[in-house]
């Protein structure tokens, strides 16, 4: 699936997973600015929790200052431990994940194991915390150490944390061990098909050409023989956002005309109201196409 | 208008299978608002059809399609469908329990080599600690570190040692439990564990590091005449505690050795295939710290007798042993990687 579009403002980065029935599904990989919101996100939950778990105890345990700070103490370690792998466990997904819509998945294309959940959340604290710690107390972790030294360690930290934007797909440590996969969960949405039922005019636009006319437009094998694949779903493209009114009407007619000149449309039929006849081109184009496609010919660009 | 004569096969092939994907859709839309369990009986049996249908579909939409909407469609729906029937969904209790049970001692005998690697550098640390230190008493300091200490030096009086054998560290146990013993200790495994990305390189060295330690002050203890006495204080728990830190660096090694040498895969996918069962030995050793730290916070505070004291490490050993050698040898195997 090339992401070959006439708009090409952001190009997602595609996994291909294998699944299981042997068919190559494309995920979107998860943009880093994504994956740190969402772990903004999760890392405030946790802290809210020890937090809260912390005055619980000093409201409750009163009395007893050492038991609540114990309490306090245990219940941090299991959040910021356990937080991650339960919640990836159970949905492969957080809170802050689900919130962005990132989902956790198998680079093999099998399913999301136990293992791998645990196996890529143990590698936190040497992505976030370490590096952390080098950064902002460098004397705790490594005493005795020359100017130097804590220059190259924090390097080295550095390349650990920022591993993610050292590679295509943005894998941090944790998924280099665990072969995993920051996804963006799909969100499907069908649109209509252009080619069945041409009808469904946005209210902004009325209806220019009567519903018939449409039907007499023909085209020659030769005038369909032009374009290629990629053509056609940047003209579906265009079409659709003229049907949802968004698209400026000078683009349609600057397209019309291009595809006209080239197709060689009899001067006289020039008059005719663009939309129609785009509309009526795809259809034509997409059937002759396909055609091909069932013949064994995909024919991905334009002839000439 | 009779669309039906001039219609593409594409359109047609659409028409007539939207239906079922439409099903699939609200199916998918239900399992990810509200989980599996939100679906009937008969609908969790419909899923996986539905989803293969969906499969199909996206092939055949590949082959004879040129609908882009149509195609992202598909893709979406089968990756959403793929994300409800792969996606991890396991109950945690039930995970939790079969991790214990079968997964974590069958991982720790699959990594034998690398457990007897890092519990040789340990000894090796802890034997070079004990004899640099006999030999020479001034290098305790060197070994350990002043907070490791806490007051134990060579300086101090044979009775000052003996009165942290038998009274320990003063405040409450909890708090020295929670804070201390168990939460720092698992951190550091934990830690131990996660340097082995760094080529396995720092884990052999915090190994023979803290082994050293432990060593100097065995042979402070040794020096006074308090040799078994010192050894009765620390392995009922030492046991427990050093074998997780074994444990821990076992997993770190596997993962640094992992990427040294990938086998006949690239290190990429090598390390997908180990990296999972590495971690599993360091996640089943917070479960040891946990039992060590309860051991040092409570029972080294209660009992003070050196038969009983020697009986709880004697017999610690032997659980864990009898643990790891033959728990969850039953049952189907479980083959490591796909």
């Amino acid at each position: 699936m090339a992401p070959g579009t006439l708009i090409e403002r952001d190009r997602p980065r595609l996994y291909a997973v294998s699944t299981p029935e042997g068919l190559s599904l494309p995920f979107q990989v998860a943009p880093a600015g994504d994956r740190i919101l969402a772990f903004s996100i999760d890392f405030l939950i946790i802290v809210a929790g020890s937090i809260a778990v912390s005055m619980l105890a000093s409201l409750f345990l009163g009395g007893m200052q050492e038991v609540g700070r114990s309490l306090a103490l245990l219940a941090s370690f299991f959040l910021r431990n356990g937080y991650f792998i339960v919640c990836e466990a159970r949905s492969g997904t957080t809170f802050g994940k689900r919130r962005l819509h990132l989902r956790v998945l198998s680079r093999d294309g099998g399913p999301l194991t136990v293992e791998a959940v645990i196996a890529r959340n143990l590698m936190r604290d040497l992505e976030i915390f370490l590096p952390l710690a080098a950064l902002l107390a460098p004397e705790a972790l490594y005493p005795s150490a020359p100017a130097w030294g804590r220059f190259v360690v924090i390097l080295w930290l550095l390349v650990f944390a920022l591993m993610p934007l050292f590679n295509a797909q943005r894998l941090r440590c944790g998924d280099l061990v665990a072969g995993t996969l920051v996804a963006k969960a799909p969100q499907p949405v069908l649109l209509s098909d252009l080619a069945d039922h041409p009808q469904p005019r946005p209210p902004a636009e009325p209806s220019a050409a009567p519903a018939g006319a449409a039907e007499t437009i023909t085209f020659t094998r030769e005038q369909l023989d032009i374009y290629g694949i990629h053509e056609l779903q940047v003209l579906e493209d265009l079409l659709r956002q003229a049907d949802q009114g968004i698209l400026d009407q000078r683009v349609l007619d600057q397209v019309g005309v291009k595809i006209r000149q080239k197709i060689g449309w009899p001067p006289e039929r020039w008059s005719e109201p663009i939309l129609p006849f785009l509309q009526a081109f795809y259809r034509a184009q997409r059937g002759r196409l396909e055609q091909k496609l069932l013949f064994g010919q995909r024919q991905e660009k334009k002839a000439r | 208008m009779s669309a039906s004569d001039g219609r593409l096969k594409s359109a047609q092939f659409r028409r007539e299978r939207e239906d079922t994907w439409r099903q699939l859709e609200t199916l998918v839309d239900r399992v990810e608002a509200e989980g599996l369990k939100s679906l009937s009986a008969v609908e969790l049996n419909r899923l996986p059809a539905l989803y293969q249908g969906a499969v199909s579909s996206l092939s055949v939409a590949r082959a004879i399609s040129l609908d882009k909407s149509l195609l992202d469609y598909l893709t979406a729906l089968a990756g959403r469908a793929y994300l409800c029937v792969y996606g991890s969904k396991r109950p945690v209790a039930a995970a939790f329990a079969d991790f214990f049970r079968r997964r974590f001692p069958a991982a720790v005998r699959r990594q034998g080599g690398f457990v007897a690697v890092a519990l040789a550098f340990l000894l090796l640390g802890i034997l070079t600690g004990f004899h640099l230190t006999r030999a020479d008493p001034e290098r305790y300091y060197s070994f350990v570190g002043e907070e490791m200490a806490q007051g134990r030096t060579p300086a101090s009086s044979t009775e000052e040692l003996r009165d942290i054998l038998y009274h320990g560290d003063s405040g409450s146990a909890l708090t020295l439990f929670a804070s201390f013993l168990f939460t720092h200790n698992a951190r550091i495994g934990l830690l131990c564990f996660a340097v082995g990305f760094a080529a396995g390189v720092p884990v052999p060295y915090l190994l023979f590091i803290n082994g050293l330690t432990l060593g100097a002050m065995a042979a402070l203890y040794h020096a006074r005449g308090l040799g078994f006495e010192f050894w009765a204080w620390i392995l009922p728990h030492g046991v427990t505690e050093l074998l997780a830190i074994v444990l821990c660096a076992a997993g770190g090694l596997a993962l640094g050795f992992c990427l040294i040498f990938p086998g006949r895969h690239t290190r990429l996918r090598n390390l997908a295939l180990r990296g999972r069962e590495a971690a599993l030995l360091a996640a089943g050793s917070v479960a040891l710290f946990f039992c060590a730290a309860l051991l040092e916070g409570f029972f080294r505070q209660m009992v003070q007798s050196l038969p009983v004291r020697g009986a709880v490490a004697g017999l610690s050993l032997a659980a864990w042993t009898g643990y790891f050698l033959f728990a969850g040898r039953e049952g189907r195997p479980w083959r490591p990687g796909r």
